[in-house]
């Protein structure tokens, strides 16, 4: 979502991203006048008269459990903002049984909170686990 | 679930939508902390509508019609803005 029209993004996708991406973006490109909704979310630079670079992580609620934002010359990491995504998918899914320790991504162990593990993480869990 | 729109000369618009955003006029001073403020890990995302271009079509998104997956709302500053 940016406040480019959705004239300006069929252009973009035409003439630039679908040289990058196969088919172009899979997903909708939204557009926001005026950065209404950016104003919403916090994340409208009302100076500059465009979005910085917020992203947002809701839930099959409609909860949001997550949000990064940049200014502007600086990327995201899409693999960390998929790894969360598999980390919220996890914790969701064991309906809240387990915890994802700093740096977890699948196939690195998970926590089950609770009175047994209180004081005892340091048995099962080791810094070096928060690396790659 | 999403439809598709109807374009004409002007640019089409969406905006917030639904009781999280409702201003009170006299107190535009007030509102940008008001709504910046209602942004928190745990709370519901902020219903919107927003003209979207999806693969080769203009369609009207709304974002609680995708109550039921999970989805990313990514901000930018800009088409061709590089990075």
């Amino acid at each position: 979502m940016s406040v480019d029209s959705v004239f300006v993004h069929k252009m973009w996708d035409e003439n630039e991203l679908s040289k990058m991406v196969k088919g172009g973006v899979p997903f909708p490109m939204l557009s926001d006048a005026g950065g209404k909704v950016g104003t919403v979310y916090g994340i409208y630079d009302e100076d500059a008269g465009v979005e910085t670079r917020g992203r947002f992580i809701i839930d099959p609620d409609g909860v949001i459990q997550g949000y990064e934002v940049l200014t502007p010359p600086v990327g995201r990491n899409v693999g960390e903002t998929i790894r969360q995504v598999q980390a919220f998918q996890l914790v969701r899914n064991s309906k809240g049984t387990e915890a994802t320790p700093s740096g977890w991504k699948p196939g690195k162990i998970t926590l089950k909170p609770g009175p047994d593990l209180v004081g005892k993480v340091w048995e099962v869990w080791k810094t070096e686990m928060a690396f790659d | 679930m999403a439809e598709e729109l109807k374009i004409g000369c002007a640019r089409p618009t969406g905006g917030p939508v639904g009781e999280t955003v409702e201003v009170k006029e006299s107190e535009p001073e007030s509102l940008a902390k008001e709504v910046t403020a209602m942004i928190k890990v745990g709370k519901k995302a902020p219903d919107f509508t927003a003209p979207a271009y999806h693969k080769g079509k203009f369609i009207s998104v709304k974002l609680s019609d995708y109550i039921g997956k999970w989805v990313l709302l990514c901000f930018y500053p800009g088409d061709f803005t590089f990075v």
